[in-house]
């Protein structure tokens, strides 16, 4: 079945896609549970059960429309690259390997869009998850969880510095500075609203 | 029927799967098949390959319907090696 979808991949050339997918909607992800927890930082004391709730809904948002977006984008783009063979074959090629990764990857293309986000959400909020445990010693689980984001941040890129051939640290420090200043913004904005 | 030892078969197909991909999924569809592929055109989509397929008995019609599902066209039969199945004149007296 892996080598069937490794097939796939390379016949439609969607591993770059599903990469590049990975990277943006697994940014997105990180970044605004990141600007969540930001807001519940800087305002009132806030419920743990309040902030897990309006993280995981945020994170299923970003699950269904990952999902979908890539669908509808990726269904329409391989369906036209396919007709764009047939002419060239001027053959149908819908009982082809072709036509079966023309219907398949957007699928798959979807899958990884929507799990980006979604996953690496719930691994930012996961010192919440375990707030009681007190995994991180002292540190409060909101702090805690900031700096997860960071550190995903950073990872991804890290990754996207990789798969680029740059330096994997310039990379990492330049999605970190991305995600600071976001984190900035929001405290700004936050304490600005709260002053007035 | 007769027994097919060899054909070269000129072929169209997309770029994947490439040279390397389809001569090795035709070779695995056989025991002992030996397969030659010469790239002869390359267009924006398109190649044009020539496939020689040799072996001790080849099943056309299962090479033909891989070729297919694999996104290529069979354009011509260029050139078929045959033996007759049936016994010799020796082996019949024997």
């Amino acid at each position: 079945m892996f080598d069937r979808l490794r097939s796939f991949l390379r016949i439609t050339e969607s591993g770059k896609i599903a990469r590049r997918y990975f990277v943006t909607n697994g940014f997105d992800g990180v970044l605004a549970t990141l600007g969540l927890l930001m807001g519940f930082r800087v305002n009132v004391k806030t419920s743990l059960d309040v902030i897990i709730g309006a993280c995981l809904g945020a994170a299923v948002a970003l699950f269904m429309s990952g999902i979908t977006s890539a669908y509808i984008s990726e269904s329409a783009e391989k369906e036209r690259e396919l007709r764009l063979l047939e002419q060239s074959m001027i053959a149908s090629l819908d009982h082809s390997v072709h036509g079966q990764a023309a219907r398949l990857m957007p699928w798959v293309i979807a899958l990884i869009n929507g799990l980006a986000p979604f996953c690496l959400a719930l691994l930012v909020m996961f010192p919440l998850f375990i707030a009681e445990v007190q995994l991180f010693g002292d540190v409060p689980p909101l702090d805690a969880a900031i700096t997860v984001a960071l550190l995903l941040t950073f990872l991804l890129g890290v990754y996207s510095g990789r798969l680029g051939g740059r330096f994997w640290l310039w990379s990492g420090l330049r999605s970190l500075m991305i995600a600071a200043i976001t984190a900035i913004i929001i405290f700004a904005l936050n304490r600005g609203l709260n002053v007035q | 029927m007769a027994i097919v030892k060899r054909v070269v078969l000129d072929v169209l197909k997309p770029h994947q799967p490439d040279a390397l991909e389809f001569a090795c999924e035709l070779a695995d569809l056989g025991s002992e098949y030996q397969v030659d592929l010469l790239v002869k055109e390359v267009d924006d989509k398109t190649q044009t390959i020539e496939l020689t397929i040799s072996a001790d008995n080849i099943k056309f019609e299962v090479i033909a319907n891989h070729i297919k599902i694999m996104g290529g066209a069979i354009h011509s039969i260029d050139e078929v090696a045959v033996l007759s199945s049936k016994p010799s004149e020796a082996e019949q007296h024997s």
